[in-house]
Parts: structure tokens; C-alpha cells; sequence
């Protein structure tokens, strides 16, 4: 039986069969010419042909799509048969070119002329480039790039999966995600865990097994093994009856001796809030705004923030909405807001920084959450991204005073914010720590990078100071200020128990996971809690600190997570 | 030629979604349409069953276009393009 192992980021044991995510199309050579015996003619049809069998297959997938996704889909079925490229083609196809090369530099001059007109348009090359490929790759007999279709589910085997992958991702014919590279903070784990399918990350060798191989997932382990054994199949029988159990969050967090940790979702739009609300969240405690400017060349006028912002307020009403202000920059460029060419955007103008070259922008976006606020009955918190000092979080604390916001906080990404959590805490009403970037600031390792995902793990000892450093500041304040955690690491069961024990207060997650984190919460007492913080922080590594937590809560190896 | 006029009423403009179906339906009208922005010369009239050509035309909501096609049935098919281009098509 071979093994690949690789990082659990989502729980789940499952078994079923592989299909490979394609490799990308490679370029056909400059200068490619058509073959001695193929004429021009011949080619052309041969593109019209393979041009004509993409619109088909993107145009069926766009009728059994919805929403915005079937919107893209059809325009971009279109592009695949549109007359301005296919005539581009047609004309270096007659001067000699082959058909390959053709519609690939017919598509780049057409993605050049939308990219220069900007905005949408310049969006919109993306999907000409992708129709390029899929003509290619037709032309090619090769398949197509993408997420592969399959009338049965399967388990979906890539080297890392890009945001713009994840978002045709179906859910119902994936059964779990493998990747042989990417980190536990990549797009792939993120997605995995929102849409409830058990992942494995940087598993090297993964990417080499046939299509239709049968393997056996564990996505807590991490761990791949082709041909399952019979206890493999028996784990993953036993966990497809405790999926439906820890799908159910009784609204309720607390551990076995009653001290309360309230569990609230991570979510990013009204439609995503009111699904939270349905799994019985206790609140949101990571509204991430940005999505509301996503995709726009120019700000959201004021009024239409509000909007956005009150359809996540009516979702919890007389219950704790955690807000924070724009977090643009990075991962997450804006091009109203953010400089593309800096040489290193983790560490530059990002979140709240874009207000010192910038500024306008988050104080209309301050108007517009007190704005939302004053009709809705939600209880309303803000809190600024990338706070590094005191002097900033003083800044922004006054920009709320002045819109009329009464609950200003910071989240604690930067470690300097950790470490200086006592005066930042003295101008603030309460702190959230952001565990993914605090993670990759203070292991100074990129967080969508496989080859470093041993360093960017939340379990690292390093990172647990800083969770507990943050919690000693408030308390050194005086004033039971709030510490909450809205990171990847509160929806790990095991981390969250270690958060609770170094003093966190409240725990926001995807609301997928509150049902999995709430059940192991319950087994240990407050006491138990503070044992297993005192034991990760004590592990020489961060391998050691999750095995030896791990070892003490038998509640996981029970229920498969 | 039979030509029309025609101002924009999607609020997106002729992009995205109302673009897609205009593209569409100007594929299907049976005969070759082209669509140029009121004032520009004929010659640079550009087809209007491209989605591609149609974006890069950039027409706003209330710009004016001109419609242009010929043979039989190009009045029909002018009139049930211009009435498609004076709908919002970006509601609902």
C-alpha cells in the first residue's frame, strides 16, 4: 500500500477515485508553422471545429450553472466562437501560421486590447486567455484546463488550486481536495473548509498517480493511501455517519465545566451571514468587507456600502457583528486602492495602511457602517486590519469617534501588535488575533507557499506566545478588554482548545466548522484547557505541540477529526 | 442600407451580461449586423454578434449606436435588436 503524506487542513475520511487538474497548456512555439500537408483551409476548419466544440461544452455548463457563475460561463462560450478572434486566427492561418499558434496570438491581442481598456474589460482577458487554452487543448486532443467534469463524483488531485479554480469547484461532484503543494493557509485549505470537504495539502508525489486510482483520505491526518484496507474503509464508513452528527451546532459554546467561548462565524456578504445564522452561529465575528469592493474599479458609494452592511446586520439581530474595515492590498489588490508593483506587497501599503496614501476611503467606509448600524439591531463592532502600533490603532479609534462608531478594536496580524498588546489595548475596545498572517509575519513564511507549510502552521510554538502574549496585555490593561481569534486555527477542534486555554475569549470560524469545534470543546474543562495550552507551548516544535494536544483529546481520534 | 438608432439602457452599459445576450441575439437575427457609435464612420462599424467586439466598443448606458444591416428580413431583425439594446437588461 503507498502512502503520501502530506497536511491535514480539513477533517473528513473518505475514499473514492482520482482525477488529475490538468497541467496547464503550454505555449505553442513562436513561429509554428503549418504542417507540409495541412492547407489553410484545412486548418481553419480544423479551429472552427474545435472553436465550435468549446462553446458547446462551456455553453452546457453554463445551463446547469446559477447565478453569477452561469452569467460568466455564457459570455465566455460566446468569446469561444466570437468572429474578432476566430478572423484574427484565420488571417495568420493564411499567411502560413499553424492553427495552434494562431488562436494563441489571435487570443493574446485580444486579452491586450481588453487588458489596456481596464476595468471589467481588463478582467474579462482572463476569460479570453482561458478560451484560448481550451481551443488549444481541443486542437491538441488533450483535456481541457480546469476543474475536470465527471458525471461521478471524485476525489480532485491538483498541484495547488488558484481562487479563480475554487470558484467553479462543485461541490457535489468533489469528494475531497488533494494538493501536492500549497500550505494550510492556501486558497485550497480555505475553500476546502468552507465548503466542508476533507483536504490534504502539500502532498508531495500526489500529482504522478493515475486518473481513477482508487484512494483512501484522511483529511485530519493527512494522509493519501492507494488501495484502502478494510480498517480504511471501516474509518470511512464510521465517518460518513459522524459527518451528519457534527453537522449540527447547538448554538451553545462552552466546555464541560461551563466556562462560555461563544463560536462565531467568519463571513463576507449578507447571502454568507444569513447561512452562519442558519448554523446557529453565535454572532460574526469576522465580517470581511472587502468582498463588497471586490471586482471594482472605483469605490462603492457610501450608500451602497451600507446596504451590503445591513444585509449581514439583519442576519444577527441583538447579536455581536465583528466588522473590519477594508483589508485591500496583498492577496487582495484593489486597483482604486492599492499600488500592483510593489516588490513586496505582504509587507506593504495593505489593510490599514491604504489610508495613509489614500485616505477618504475608510473614513466613507466608517460612515457607511455607522450609517448601516443605525437601523439595524445588530451589535456592531469595527475593527482596522494590519495594526502595528499603538499611535495607529489611536488613529483609528478617533476616525470611529468621528463617525459615530462607539466600539472601535484592532486585529493583531502584525507580532509587533502582540507584543505591545497592553498600550494598543488602552486606546481599543478589544482585539481579534488574525492567525493566518500573524503566522506567516512571525515565521516570515509565505502563507500559499507548499514548500514552507511546516512553518506555517498556527500550531507553531512561536505563534502560541504570540496568541497568549496578546491575552496577558489585556489583562495587564485592566479593563477585561475583549480577545477573540478569527484565523484558520479556531476552526482546527484541537487548536481551539488550546486558544481557550491561553485565555481566548471567543473563537470565529467558517461556520462549517462551529459543529466539529463546539463538540470538542464540550470534552475538557476550562482547567483541562489551560493544561493543554501550557503543554503546546512547552513542544520544541510545532509537529510535537499538535501530536502531544492531540494525544490528550481522545473526543478527535472518536470522531474522526 | 437599412440602419437604426439605438441608446444603450442597461445600467452596466453594453458589457457583461447585457453584451452576452445582445452578442447572442445578434447572432441569430439570420443577417450580418454591424453596430458603430453614433458619429463614427461607417467603415469602422463592427460586428455585432462579438461579444468581443462589443466590449471593446465600450458603449455606456445612454450612449446612442447605430445599427446597420442588409438583405432580407434586415429591417425586422434591426427592430428587434434596437428594442433588446432599449431594455435594461441588467434587471431582473
Amino acid at each position: 500500500m503507498q502512502n503520501f503524506p502530506g497536511v491535514g487542513v480539513s477533517p473528513g475520511r473518505i475514499i473514492g477515485t482520482i482525477k488529475q487538474m490538468p497541467k496547464p497548456i503550454s505555449e505553442p512555439p513562436a513561429g509554428e508553422q503549418l504542417s507540409g500537408e495541412t492547407s489553410a483551409e484545412e486548418a481553419t476548419a480544423a479551429l472552427k471545429a474545435a472553436a465550435g466544440a468549446v462553446h458547446d461544452e462551456l455553453k452546457a455548463r453554463a445551463e446547469s450553472a446559477s447565478g453569477d457563475g452561469k452569467a460568466v460561463l455564457e459570455a465566455t462560450a460566446l468569446m469561444a466562437k466570437d468572429t474578432m478572434l476566430l478572423k484574427g486566427a484565420g488571417k495568420l492561418i493564411a499567411r502560413g501560421t499553424s492553427a495552434q499558434r494562431a488562436i494563441w496570438e489571435a487570443g493574446a491581442s485580444v486579452a491586450e486590447m481588453l487588458h489596456n481598456l481596464g476595468g471589467y474589460m481588463a478582467e474579462r482577458a482572463t476569460d479570453v486567455l482561458d478560451v484560448r487554452a481550451r481551443i488549444v487543448a481541443e486542437l491538441r486532443g488533450v483535456p481541457a484546463p480546469g476543474i475536470p467534469s465527471s458525471g461521478t463524483p471524485f476525489i480532485l488531485v491538483a498541484e495547488d488550486l488558484a481562487p479563480a479554480d475554487t470558484a467553479t469547484l462543485d461541490p457535489e461532484k468533489v469528494l475531497a481536495l488533494v494538493t501536492a503543494g500549497g500550505g494550510p493557509q492556501s486558497h485550497t485549505a480555505i475553500i476546502a473548509r468552507s465548503l466542508g470537504l476533507p483536504a490534504v495539502v502539500a502532498a508531495a508525489g500526489v500529482d504522478a498517480l493515475a486518473d481513477g486510482t482508487e484512494v483512501f483520505v484522511d483529511g485530519a491526518a493527512g494522509s493519501i493511501s492507494v488501495d484502502p484496507d478494510d480498517a480504511q474503509r471501516a474509518a470511512a464508513e464510521a465517518w460518513a455517519t459522524n459527518a451528519s452528527l457534527l453537522a449540527v451546532f447547538d448554538g451553545n459554546g462552552t466546555t464541560a465545566d461551563g466556562h462560555l467561548v461563544p463560536l462565531l462565524a467568519n463571513v463576507g456578504g449578507g447571502k454568507n451571514a444569513v447561512a452562519a445564522a442558519g448554523l446557529n452561529a453565535q454572532g460574526v465575528g469576522l465580517f470581511r468587507t472587502e468582498f463588497c469592493f471586490l471586482e471594482r474599479d472605483t469605490e462603492p458609494s457610501v450608500e451602497e456600502q451600507a446596504a451590503a452592511y445591513k444585509s449581514v446586520f439583519d442576519a444577527f439581530p441583538g447579536k455581536k457583528v465583528v466588522l473590519r474595515t477594508l483589508d485591500a492590498g496583498a492577496d487582495k489588490p484593489l486597483p482604486f486602492l492599492t499600488d500592483a508593483t510593489e516588490p513586496n506587497p505582504a509587507l506593504g501599503v495593505r489593510g490599514y495602511r491604504t489610508d495613509f496614501t489614500t485616505p477618504g476611503v475608510l473614513e466613507r467606509q466608517l460612515q457607511a457602517i455607522a450609517l448601516a448600524e443605525k437601523d439595524s439591531e445588530a451589535d456592531v463592532w469595527v475593527m482596522a486590519p494590519m495594526i502595528s502600533t499603538a499611535e495607529e490603532a489611536a488613529h483609528f479609534a478617533s476616525m470611529c469617534t468621528a463617525a459615530g462608531i462607539t466600539n472601535p478594536g484592532v486585529m493583531v496580524e502584525v507580532p509587533s501588535a502582540a507584543l505591545t498588546a497592553e498600550s494598543i489595548l488602552r486606546e481599543v475596545g478589544f482585539a481579534s488575533l488574525g492567525t493566518n498572517d500573524l503566522t506567516q509575519y512571525a515565521m516570515a513564511a509565505d502563507r500559499q507557499l507548499g514548500p514552507l507549510a511546516n512553518l506555517n502552521t498556527p500550531w507553531q510554538p512561536a505563534v502560541l506566545r504570540l496568541v497568549g502574549l496578546t491575552v496577558e496585555g489585556s489583562r495587564a490593561e485592566g479593563h477585561n478588554k475583549p480577545v477573540g481569534v478569527c484565523g484558520e486555527a479556531a476552526a482546527d477542534p484541537a487548536l481551539a482548545v488550546v486558544l481557550t486555554g491561553l485565555g481566548v475569549n471567543t473563537l470565529s470560524m467558517t461556520a462549517r466548522s462551529l459543529a466539529a469545534v463546539a463538540a470538542v470543546l464540550k470534552t475538557v474543562t476550562l482547567a483541562e484547557a489551560q493544561q493543554l495550552a501550557k503543554l503546546a507551548l512547552s513542544a520544541p516544535s510545532a509537529t510535537e505541540a499538535k501530536a502531544w494536544v492531540r494525544e490528550k483529546l481522545p473526543a478527535l481520534e472518536e470522531l474522526g477529526l | 442600407m437599412p440602419e437604426r438608432i439605438a441608446t444603450i439602457a442597461s445600467r452596466s452599459g453594453l458589457h457583461a451580461r447585457p453584451a452576452a445576450l445582445f452578442a447572442e441575439a445578434a447572432g441569430d437575427v439570420g443577417v450580418e449586423v454591424t453596430i458603430a457609435m453614433q458619429g463614427d464612420p461607417e467603415d469602422d462599424a463592427l460586428d455585432a454578434s462579438s461579444i468581443l467586439s462589443l466590449m471593446t466598443l465600450g458603449a455606456a448606458k445612454g450612449d446612442v449606436v447605430v445599427l446597420r444591416a442588409e438583405g432580407d428580413g434586415a429591417d425586422a431583425a434591426l427592430d428587434s435588436l434596437v428594442k433588446l439594446l432599449e431594455t435594461d437588461l441588467d434587471a431582473g
